[in-house]
């Protein structure tokens, strides 16, 4: 087996941040001291380390969301968690420490060997780097920057400053703020006028130690006319000790340009998963959001599109399943800033045993705009009557020269149904997965191939976990 | 044995309504047979209680497949074992389509690892359509969402040529169906008869045993089996209504 220990890594081929001679360690709980100990291993500039210690101080003021939001959230102990983690390049976890489920998942979905120790946090994934390269000449060649948060800051700050923490400030949110006091990892995307992507970006090509920490933060810049695809991480199940995920996304669609954003959000369900998402879209700009979140014990996450720019185009499509322990919690924001624009969302929840979601849809047209239009659709399936699923839309439109939309339904799967199909031959999990799999069908065919057929895979393997 | 054998069937809904009041039936494979009934004299709940419907307790009595009881196995072992229930009321199955559905079908009774073969597949399922008369679109529209009572049945005898059961049974098919409809899918359960297929078809009326002419005829009432005869059985029942066997049982 490699070690970590013997791999040279050529940063300039690469790219990774592997640094197998330091062993760091923020310890435990948040303060001033560690915002500066992360940002001085990270060697920053000033103007990030105040952009830290700033937020720090929002985190500090801000309050829990309240009112709203579940209870759950005050079971998160901010000075119990370690906020800088990396020993050299390597998690310290052995293999044995990783638990069954997580083994048997790899299995079935079929990942390489090598791979899973890497998912699971075992070791380090070093064999993707010739693919990565090879992939990072053709990107240069057309002026694509794709580099990690901390090397887009230091060495590119003229492109990656202007719109770092523009379109999610700091005080956005008491969790916009954590992450802006301590992110780590992350990719920035920078794609120049003009040029349009063929393959989407992964960020498991640049998997480096950091990439798939707690608090990651990603901003990607398309400029004019420019066209991407990015697909976070993947969706084999990313086995945490840790339980805070807290990342901050921020996309920059200038004119004409098209950002498209996946997420299959598979964490372990220890994990609080607590994102900000949203985009900036300039005109005639167009971003979309592809959002599916299956893993984790809460995850709180309403992707946004601010339409800046007339006729600029907004949209979210996700999918949320919450098995027993789980409440997804998931929405989407469409702030219309510009005549002409359009937007649109469509969501679709599964609720299982004892899980629980819950959408919340903001959608904000002002009396000044003309000619804006909303489509939201939002629809739940129950399966077993423990199941809960709330709806939380909120629409301010105002005057008459605009137009919303807004659907929602309940469906449940009757004993009756599940009876049906099992006298095809089907047992019980099979059968909850073909209705879960015909209910997101439609959404499911607007997503790349690849994703479809592995979001189909995960959804037949929730079944199977959730019948006893 | 190729037998599905009911003995002393007893089997009740909820904890104390017995419908089921000691049924015998033997179905041998290669023959057709027909149970008649009034409505409410426990011909649905039979089709049910075999298939292994979970609202059902069976009480008393056996059902052996070929030897083997089939009573407390799961609906879906019952299935694959080889019984095909063409329901009365056929599901709707929002989002999951016809081709799908019936692949996944024949995806369960394969072992691990094993594939359905899908240009095999497509060609065996459109033989079966057009035989049936089915439009080859339909093989990409939801199972029985918006289909007419007739497209209903039809899609049911798709699924059991599809399945190729060892015992069928049909509740019911005749509902809720015209003259042409009636002649269709009676022509799809005709072509399925054969020495290998023991097929029960439960009717209200006569009339669908005109098309499907059966070996045998058992006439329901209040949860058992109270007279068997040939086909003329039915003729003779459709002209003397129902109460013709009541008033003979209360004699």
């Amino acid at each position: 087996m490699i070690q970590a220990k013997e791999i040279e890594v050529d940063r300039d081929a690469g790219n990774f941040h592997y640094d197998t001679t330091y062993e760091y360690d923020a310890g435990v709980g948040l303060s001033e001291d560690v915002v500066r100990y992360v940002s001085g291993i990270k060697e920053e500039n000033d103007w990030i380390r105040d952009f830290r210690l700033k937020s720090l101080g929002i985190f500090d003021k801000k309050p829990l969301p309240t009112h709203w939001a579940t209870k759950d959230l005050e079971n998160i102990h901010f000075d119990k968690i370690r906020y800088y983690l990396a020993k050299g390049q390597r998690p310290s976890r052995t293999w044995e420490e990783v638990p069954d489920d997580i083994k048997n998942t790899f299995e079935r979905l079929g990942i390489p060997e090598q791979e899973r120790k890497f998912l699971a946090g075992v070791e380090a994934q070093f064999d993707s780097e010739a693919a990565y390269s090879r992939m990072k000449e053709d990107l240069e060649k057309q002026g694509v920057l794709f580099v990690g948060s901390t090397e887009g800051l230091k060495e590119h700050p003229e492109i990656f400053r202007k719109w770092f923490g523009k379109v999610i400030p700091s005080n956005d949110n008491k969790f916009s703020a954590l992450n802006g006091a301590v992110f780590s990892g992350g990719s920035f995307i920078y794609v120049p006028p003009g040029v349009k992507l063929a393959q989407p970006l992964q960020a498991y090509f640049r998997i480096n130690a950091e990439n798939f920490g707690q608090f990651e933060r990603t901003l990607i810049i398309a400029d004019e006319g420019a066209e991407v695809t990015y697909m976070e991480g993947c969706t084999a199940p990313k086995f945490e000790t840790t339980t805070l995920h807290s990342a901050v996304v921020e996309l920059v669609a200038l004119k004409g340009a098209k950002i498209q954003y996946i997420t299959v959000q598979n964490w372990s369900n220890n994990v609080f998963n607590l994102v900000t998402k949203r985009g900036l879209a300039e005109e005639e700009a167009e971003i979309k959001w592809i959002d599916c979140n299956i893993g984790s014990r809460l995850t709180m996450k309403y992707p946004g599109v601010i339409l800046k720019g007339r006729k600029a185009r907004g949209e979210v499509l996700s999918i949320a399943l919450a098995n027993d322990g789980q409440h997804q919690d998931t929405g989407a924001k469409m702030i219309h800033a510009a005549d002409e624009t359009t937007s649109n969302v469509i969501a679709k929840s599964i609720s299982i045993g004892k899980g629980r979601s819950s959408y919340r849809g903001l959608i904000h047209m002002p009396k000044r705009l003309k000619g804006c239009r909303n489509n939201t659709e939002c629809d739940a399936l129950l399966i077993n009557s423990n199941s809960r699923t709330d709806t939380y839309p909120a629409i301010a439109v105002r005057g008459d020269a605009n137009s919303v939309q807004h659907e929602a339904s309940v469906s449940k799967v009757s004993a009756e149904q599940i009876f049906y199909m099992r006298q095809r031959g089907m047992n019980e999990a099979e059968a909850m997965s073909l209705s879960v799999n015909g209910f997101v069908n439609d959404l499911v065919r607007q997503f790349p191939m690849e994703y479809s057929v592995e979001l189909k895979r995960l959804i037949d393997l929730e079944m199977e976990g959730s019948v006893g | 044995m190729s037998v599905l054998g009911i003995q002393n069937l007893r089997a009740c809904i909820g904890h104390d309504k017995e419908i089921l009041k000691g049924l015998c039936l033997d179905l041998p494979q290669g023959e057709v047979h027909a149970i008649m009934g009034p409505n409410g004299s426990g011909k649905s709940t039979l089709a049910k209680a075999i298939a292994g419907h979970d609202d059902y307790e069976v009480t008393d009595g056996s059902v052996l497949m070929d030897d083997t009881s089939i009573l407390g196995m799961e609906p879906d072992e019952i299935a694959r074992m080889g019984l095909f229930l063409a329901f009365q009321y056929p599901m709707e199955l929002p989002g999951v389509s016809i081709a799908n559905f019936i692949r996944a079908a024949l995806q369960a009774r394969l072992g691990e690892g094993e594939r359905i073969d899908a240009s095999n597949y497509y060609k065996d399922l459109y033989e079966k359509m057009d035989e049936l008369g089915i439009d080859r679109q339909f093989t990409s529209r939801s199972v029985n969402e918006g289909f007419s009572g007739g497209e209903k049945k039809r899609c049911e005898i798709l699924q059991m040529a599809m399945l190729q059961p060892r015992y069928c049974i049909l509740d019911e098919t005749d509902s809720g169906l015209d003259i042409d409809a009636l002649r269709i899918v009676a022509q799809g359960v005709n072509a399925m008869r054969g020495s290998d297929r023991g097929i029960l078809v439960i009717t209200h009326y006569q009339r669908l045993l005109e098309y499907i002419v059966p070996d045998r005829v058992h006439v329901m009432w209040d949860g058992r089996i109270v007279r068997s005869g040939d086909k003329a059985l039915a003729v003779e029942l459709e002209e003397k209504g129902y109460d013709w066997v009541k008033a003979e049982l209360v004699a």
